[in-house]
């Protein structure tokens, strides 16, 4: 039954994702019978290419995310080359979960909090050092040119990059390499861009595409941070999708099938340019250049990772305060008055979209987790040894635009008579929710010592044995934790939620997305702390439970990882 | 070959690409005694110690036939071959108490009390009696080698497989550990297979020796 797993983990998720693109561009190309499609026509994309400002929205589109992409593997690699091995990396590596687990819709709730003309950054300032005695008239978030939504995607991407990176170095052989480049007369920053950097590379560069991919066909956090006349390509495919003229469907198809090549040609333009810095940093290392003592490059990485964190930990407190706030004038510092009412208030329009993130998040993790460990145990089991190519089709959904295939999948699940149910949108969140589960939890059990299972084995323990009663319990810790991971991800879901959802369900996220763009601060700030609340509890549990259980354990700590 | 007992190897290869490393090695180990297998490290005999004890040894080509107490084991999975093997590593389980980690050794279909009496002699004859709710970290060296091969024990095996168990010991418990080993194996009778490039554990095995070369390239 095990050698089933890997088929049947393709099928549940690779499936709705060949699906969802083949659904999306036979429309783009007229063809959707459900609503009269019937023939193969150029019209859908005539339409789209006349919309008025679609330059501007692709202009945004490719700045704002080859800007974030960039910018967030700058500080990242800024940050470790010249800090590897130093005290701020242990503290940065401390602080990282915290920023890691909340959700995209409450960094960028938070980050609006925190840098709009009333947000408490201009509070703190004024009128003292800037003379503002009522909030300036700037359009700082959202600002014409997606400023916002570039920082808002940095203080999204910067942990998950250093997450990722930080688990690539912990599998080379960094430190001695380091050691003998520096004993050569490198300066210390030189030495690991020249000598650990393309250790590693081929590790983060999945996720860095991956990262790219999110960052240009972003919808949630562009409907809070990015400028709406016009929006970037993917909130406005999104608008074209909800638009009550039905016809518009034609177009909307049209445009996710430009996002999905949109992102394929931007994954294409930054692989070339791997390839030309490769070649570029080939004679550079070459040259034989030693650099320096790293003085300079090591307080600008610091400020940059620094001031990323203080922001991003910053816009979760600002949304705590305000939800607590009674009276909030400007240009206080802090408000005035104080209140738990918001949130009683608020209890009973709460529960309902409370309790549906929390049983969908549930449902996701587990049944993603049963995949991944069924997976794992196959590979093991009947020793099929894992290729590369796999871990392309682990990221499909992560490097597909999700605009680009919801759509289709939506389409599927219509005719499935699937649309709107509980059920469809546990799958939809678990196309999501598997990638990540799979990537927390692949490492910590591969590495188990497999020692460990024979030595059961040859004291008459059967398979199913070894795994119930030695490897499930060695591994809790990181079997929790990718649950937790599954976990908050699909708390952040906000597409798979509007798509497969069917318009019948509201989440924390939905709720938060369709408040912030106006209402009232106290109230956004009750749901976007909520939400980034629940991941944490998510991992608090993950963490506290296995440390509980294993309290007498000493040999257990090894395993804390 | 009748039911005696003895652990039989015929005519065993083991290739790794186009290089054969172990060519038709033929031994008999005898209940009670302790043959030896020396030789480098990449010689093949961690393998071979494998492909006995029935773990899966993919990118190797072994063939011949093993034979345990006159049955053809080699067919059989891992768990159903009753051959006990201890490593360099005690390998005791992290998240088991030292009573759990010598009951997981005991068959399935006997009783909870019969099992906790097995426990308590065998942290007896280990001279640890009482241990039962240790936590298997806070042991010492020499403590966890005995509770690992008491957990072996008590699988009740037919055939015990060392492979290198003494050499992370140091040198004052090693001598201790490895007496201890081998008088359990002896007086259960079991045919014992000990795998190591360390001399003294051949000698103080006082069996047959067998030599393996690097195989030349």
């Amino acid at each position: 039954m095990l050698r089933w797993f890997p088929a049947l983990t393709l099928v549940l998720f690779l499936g709705p994702v060949a699906a969802g693109l083949v659904g999306t561009w036979a429309p783009a190309f007229g063809f959707l019978p459900s609503l009269g499609g019937h023939g193969l026509t150029l019209e859908p994309w005539r339409q789209l290419f006349a919309q008025p400002g679609l330059g501007t929205s692709l202009a945004l589109t490719l700045g704002t995310g080859f800007a974030a992409t960039l910018i967030s593997l700058g500080i990242v690699l800024g940050f470790l080359a010249s800090c590897h091995g130093m005290r701020p990396v242990v503290v940065v590596r401390k602080l990282l979960a915290p920023l890691l687990a909340v959700p995209h819709v409450a960094v960028a709730v938070g980050f609006a909090f925190l840098a709009s003309p009333s947000g408490w950054a201009a509070r703190l300032v004024s009128p003292w050092a800037t003379g503002w005695d009522r909030p300036p008239d700037i359009a700082s978030v959202p600002d014409p040119i997606g400023i916002a939504l570039v920082c808002g995607l940095v203080l999204k991407e910067t942990p998950f990059l250093l997450l990722i990176t930080l688990g690539a170095l912990g599998q080379t052989t960094a430190d001695r390499t380091l050691a003998v480049a520096r004993s050569l007369g490198y300066g210390p920053a030189t030495a690991w861009l020249k000598t650990v950097l393309p250790l590693i590379w081929p590790q983060i560069r999945l996720p860095v595409f991956a990262v790219l991919a999110f960052s240009l066909s972003v919808v949630d956090m562009a409907l809070i941070l990015a400028p709406g006349t016009p929006p970037p390509l993917a909130p406005r495919i999104l608008r074209w999708f909800n638009d009550p003229e039905l016809s518009n469907q034609f177009l909307a198809a049209a445009g996710a099938s430009l996002q999905f090549l949109l992102v394929a040609g931007s994954i294409a333009l930054l692989y070339g340019g791997e390839r030309l810095v490769a070649m570029l940093g080939r004679r550079w290392i070459a040259a034989g250049g030693r650099g320096h003592s790293g003085r300079i490059a090591r307080r600008a990485g610091m400020m940059a990772m620094l001031l990323m964190f203080a922001t991003g930990l910053a816009g979760i407190l600002g949304m705590a305060i305000w939800s607590l706030a009674r009276r909030w004038r400007w240009p206080d510092a802090l408000p005035s008055a104080w209140t738990t009412e918001n949130w009683s208030r608020q209890a009973d329009a709460l529960i309902w979209p409370g309790w549906t993130t929390v049983t969908v998040a549930v449902a996701a993790a587990l049944i993603a987790i049963a995949l991944v460990l069924g997976c794992l145990e196959n590979e093991q089991r009947n020793g099929v040894a894992p290729g590369s190519r796999v871990l392309w089709l682990i990221y499909a959904p992560l490097l597909a635009p999700q605009i680009g295939f919801l759509f289709g999948v939506q389409v599927l699940f219509v005719s499935a008579g699937l649309d709107g149910e509980w059920a469809a949108l546990v799958w939809g969140h678990l196309l999501f929710v598997l990638p990540y589960v799979f990537l927390a939890l692949a490492d910590p059990w591969r590495r188990l010592d497999e020692r460990y299972s024979r030595g059961a084995r040859a004291l008459g323990a059967s398979p199913n044995r070894v795994f119930w009663r030695i490897k499930l319990p060695m591994l809790l810790r990181p079997v929790l934790f990718a649950l937790a991971v599954g976990f908050a991800v699909s708390v952040g879901e906000y597409l798979p939620t509007v798509f497969t959802g069917g318009g019948r369900f509201a989440t924390l996220t939905t709720e938060a997305v369709s408040l912030a763009s106006g209402g009232d601060r106290r109230v956004i700030g009750v749901y976007g702390f909520l939400q980034a609340l629940l991941p944490w509890a998510g991992f608090m549990l993950a963490i506290g439970l296995p440390a509980w259980f294993y309290r007498d354990r000493r040999g257990m700590k090894v395993f804390a990882t | 070959m009748t039911a005696d007992g003895t652990l039989l190897l015929k005519d065993v290869t083991i290739r790794l690409g186009d290089k054969t490393l172990i060519d038709g090695l033929s031994l008999a180990v005898p209940p009670g005694k302790i043959v030896t297998v020396m030789g480098p490290s990449g010689s093949g005999k961690s393998t071979l110690l494998s492909w006995v004890c029935g773990s899966a040894i993919p990118a190797f080509a072994i063939d011949g036939g093993l034979k345990l107490d006159g049955l053809d084991i080699s067919h059989l999975p891992l768990e159903a071959r009753r051959v006990g093997i201890l490593f360099q590593d005690d390998l005791l389980f992290p998240h088991l108490s030292v009573a759990g980690n010598l009951a997981f050794g005991i068959p399935r279909g006997v009783s909870p009390g019969e099992r906790a009496k097995r426990v308590a002699e065998a942290l007896a004859e280990a001279e640890m009696p009482g241990f039962e709710d240790r936590d298997p970290a806070t042991l010492s060296g020499g403590q966890r080698a005995r509770i690992a091969l008491m957990r072996t024990l008590l699988a009740e095996p037919k055939a015990l497989l060392l492979d290198e168990p003494f050499s992370r010991l140091d040198a004052a418990l090693r001598d201790r550990i490895r007496r201890f080993t081998f008088d359990h194996a002896m007086e259960r009778g079991l045919p014992t297979l000990l795998v190591t490039h360390d001399p003294d554990d051949a000698a103080a095995a006082g069996g047959p020796i067998i030599e393996i070369d690097i195989a030349p390239c």
